[in-house]
Formats: C-alpha cells, sequence, structure tokens
C-alpha cells in the first residue's frame, strides 16, 4: 500500500487531488469533473462521482443532496464503432 | 485605474480580465452558470493558423504565438501541443485552392506546405490514404486543454485582483446617453449593483441578450446559435492521430487525437439550429454520420469503443467571423466566434484589454473587418473558413 486513495480508476485521481482543487476555490462539480477528469472515463462515473459528492459535501459544509450531479453523457456504457456504423463491406 | 466589468466567464471573458488586470485596470466578471459552461468547455481544442483571408489568418499568427508562451506566463500546465493541422483534398480543384490558400498563409509568416500522402502517412500512422490527393500541413497549428487553460488564465487573474463570479446572472445596466454607468445583477436572489467605467459583452451565443438589455437592437449583431457536436473515443496509444485531420470536402469531418488522454475527438459540420440556449441534447444522426466519416478518414476507428458524446454551440455571425470592437462609448463586444473562440483567446484578449485601457492596441487585428457594425451596414466579410 503507497497510501494514495484513488477516487477515479479510470484516470488514476486520488483523494488528494480532488481535496487540493476544491482548497483552490473550484467547488462547481462540473468544473471539478473537468479538470481532474472524474466521471469522464468509460466508468462514466458510477464509481467515482458519488465519492466526490461526499469529499465535496464535507468540505463545503453542504448537504450531499444539495450538490447537482454533473450531466451524464452518452453513450451509457461504451459502444464500439464498428456497432454503430455497421459492417466492412460498405 | 478603471473599473471594467465583463459579462460571460468564458475563454474570451477571462482571458481579458487577465489581460486587463495586468495593465493594472480594476476587473469584475460574471458568468450566470459555471466558468466555461458556455462554449470554451465543449470545444474541439483546435488552434490553427490555417485561415483563408488575412485578417484571421494575421490574428491567428499572433495567437499562436502567444499560445507558444502561455504555460510559462501563466505558470501552468494547459497542455498546449504544436502537432499540426493537416488538410487533405479530394480532387485537383481542391489541391489548386490549397496551394493557393498556402501561399496566402506564408506571405504572413505561417509556413504551411502542400504535402503527399507518404508524408501525410508518415504523420497520421491510421490514415487511409486512398481517398487523398494531397494535404496542406502546417506543424505549428495544435491544440490545448480547454479547461486548464481558461482556470490557468482565472487564477492568474484572480492573483491580480480581478473579482470573478460564477452563478452571478447579469439582468440589467444603467444607460446615461451612449454610457454604461453600472450593471445590475443578481447575487443569491437579491438584485445588486456596481458603478462602471466599461462594459465588454463576451457572452458569445447569449450576447444579443447582453446588447438588448444596453438598449441596442438584439440582432444589431446577428448571432445564431448553432448546435454542433463531437464523439470522442476511449484512450488510445499516442500518436495515431496527433495533428487535426481534416478533408473539408466531406462535410467538414475531423478527428484529433486528446493531447493527454489519448482519446480520438470526431468532429463534422452536421449541425442544426439550436431550439434553444439549453439546447444541447446529442443526436443519434450526428454520432452515426461523424462516424461514418471518422472511419473513412481512419479505418481502424472502427474497433475503438465511443465514451462520450456532447454538444456544444457555434456562436454564428452571418460571415462566421466575430465581432469585436466599440457599441457606445464605453461598451464593447467580442461575440459570435463561430467555433474560433478558444484559438483566438490569447491575440482577442490582449487586443480587447489594450482598445478598452488605452483606446488602441499593438495586436495585429484588423478593427475594421471584425467591426460589429458590418452586419447593420450589410458589408459581410468573406466567410471564415471554419473547423476546429
Amino acid at each position: 500500500m503507497s497510501g494514495k486513495k484513488i477516487v477515479c480508476r479510470c484516470n488514476d485521481v486520488t483523494v488528494e487531488e480532488v481535496e487540493a482543487l476544491i482548497d483552490s476555490g473550484v467547488t462547481d462539480i462540473e468544473e471539478i469533473k473537468r479538470l481532474l477528469r472524474i466521471g469522464m472515463g468509460p466508468c462514466q462515473g458510477r464509481t467515482c462521482i458519488p465519492i466526490v459528492l461526499g469529499i465535496l459535501a464535507r468540505k463545503t459544509g453542504k448537504k450531499q443532496e444539495e450538490i447537482p450531479l454533473p450531466k451524464a453523457r452518452v453513450p451509457t456504457r461504451p459502444v464500439r464503432v464498428e456497432v454503430i456504423v455497421g459492417g466492412d463491406d460498405e | 485605474m478603471s473599473k471594467i466589468a465583463i459579462i460571460g466567464g468564458g475563454i474570451i471573458g477571462v482571458a481579458t480580465a487577465y489581460e486587463l488586470a495586468k495593465l493594472g485596470e480594476e476587473v469584475i466578471l460574471f458568468e450566470k452558470n459555471y466558468f466555461g459552461s458556455g462554449s470554451t468547455f465543449r470545444c474541439a481544442t483546435g488552434i490553427r493558423a490555417q485561415f483563408t483571408d488575412e485578417a484571421n489568418i494575421r490574428l491567428m499568427k499572433h495567437s499562436v504565438e502567444r499560445w507558444e508562451k502561455l504555460e510559462v506566463e501563466l505558470e501552468s500546465d494547459i497542455v498546449f501541443r504544436q502537432t499540426g493541422y493537416l488538410f487533405l483534398a479530394t480532387s485537383e480543384n481542391e489541391v489548386e485552392a490549397f496551394k493557393a490558400n498556402i501561399k496566402l498563409q506564408n506571405k504572413f509568416g505561417v509556413p504551411t506546405r502542400l504535402i503527399d500522402m507518404d508524408e501525410a502517412k508518415e504523420i497520421v500512422p491510421i490514415l487511409n490514404t486512398e481517398p487523398f490527393l494531397a494535404g496542406a500541413w502546417n506543424p505549428k497549428d495544435g491544440k490545448a486543454n480547454p479547461f486548464k487553460t481558461l482556470f490557468a488564465y482565472l487564477f492568474r487573474a484572480r492573483e491580480l485582483g480581478v473579482d470573478a463570479r460564477e452563478h452571478t446572472e447579469v439582468v440589467g445596466f444603467e444607460r446615461e446617453g451612449d454610457t454604461i454607468t453600472a450593471v445590475k445583477f443578481r447575487n443569491n436572489g437579491k438584485v445588486e449593483s456596481v458603478k462602471v467605467d466599461a462594459v465588454l459583452n463576451a457572452a458569445n451565443a447569449w450576447a444579443p441578450l447582453i446588447n438588448e438589455m444596453a438598449g441596442l437592437k438584439r440582432d444589431l449583431v446577428p448571432i445564431t446559435a448553432y448546435k454542433h457536436q463531437l464523439v470522442k473515443t476511449e484512450p488510445l496509444e499516442p500518436g495515431q492521430a496527433e495533428p487535426l485531420v481534416c478533408p473539408p470536402s466531406w462535410n467538414d469531418a475531423y478527428i484529433i487525437q486528446d493531447g493527454e488522454d489519448g482519446g480520438i475527438i470526431c468532429g463534422a459540420g452536421i449541425e442544426h439550429k439550436a431550439k434553444s440556449l439549453d439546447d444541447y441534447e446529442p443526436t443519434y444522426d450526428f454520432l452515426r454520420g461523424v462516424l461514418d466519416y471518422a472511419v473513412r478518414i481512419a479505418p481502424p476507428l472502427r474497433y475503438a469503443h465511443i465514451v462520450r458524446q456532447w454538444a456544444g454551440f457555434y456562436a454564428k455571425t452571418p460571415d462566421s467571423n466575430p465581432a469585436i470592437g466599440r457599441l457606445l462609448d464605453n461598451f464593447y463586444i467580442a461575440a459570435g466566434f463561430s467555433g474560433h473562440g478558444f484559438m483566438m483567446a490569447p491575440a482577442v484578449g490582449e487586443a480587447m484589454a489594450e482598445l478598452i485601457s488605452k483606446g488602441r492596441s499593438k495586436v495585429p487585428l484588423d478593427w475594421e473587418w471584425y467591426d460589429p457594425y458590418r452586419f447593420e451596414r450589410g458589408e459581410l466579410r468573406t466567410s471564415a473558413f471554419q473547423i476546429g
């Protein structure tokens, strides 16, 4: 164990990085998402967003349910390009 | 020292705030949503001087020179990479048009050159060379991270004393004659007012609403929001498609690899007039259309996964050139960037700040070309060459 606590396993983001960004004054979840790429990996935020909301609530003194979720992006799960464009013989 | 209000917390507003603070001015900036939420955080990240008219070429050449020094100046990693833009021709006529553009770009010091498809394949290993005859290649063009760039400007601006507020909506002005004397804004539900010496409208797609609040006609600067979408693949090995690669005759379709995570961003000129200024809903017809182009440009993309699709606005003027200049005595505009705000921001921020603070600028920005009153006079420019 290195002691690093990973929040986002898609993009390798740690608790310390989230806390440092909030301490620098960035408290909007849409901004935190983009600066750290939390929730922008293949899992679409299933793992990391609830954890980040918890950290944000603790640091800002807000209730977790008062913090809006970031906008979800399609597709819900990654989709292979060929599934959309069809076969090789076009 | 004057007090200057900036409306719009996108890259243009934030870069101008930073430049004004550097000149010693007091700045208050208003963003009604979160920073970058309008167009900046939805852009395709590209930066290029390959335009087809003198004004845009000269402005972007200067902007690229600023981009080259920005990481040092802002003391922040903004992931600026000069990985080039590669435009691809599909006909002999297009090759001739490329040659004319290259000649014009070279005249102003932009080092674009015509390359054959063997060289193109070395630059973009996953490229399908078969449909194309030649490429227009400028290795000085590039890309940067829009999130990190905006915040790098914002943090430095705040260090210099800029009062930058998000989730704070401007609701009106006080005006005496042709002078704006105060800005009214909503702060936690209450309307407050601040006295100002000058105002910059940097609201891009929302700029006509701000002009109307200032007592101008809403369509004095006609800006229409067009929904542009992008899709992005999972992270791929770096070096597959680092430049922005675009055959303009294929509906301006393009691919560009993210300089950080390696995902490939795919775009195309499949656009819809936005139904409203919150119409960000992605569409299936775009997804299908853009990927058809993307796999024809780079066939191995067929086996990649799409992880994200999103939409943003091209805040378009009738000639796809921005409106930059003065509208009233102390009321300025820099809006309607038509998809080019991110790449132009370092130059436009510098030029606007100098104009507001000193009444003139050393930036090679052709004020007549971008004159916000040109639409009312019915003088349209040649349409700016769009894309990325």
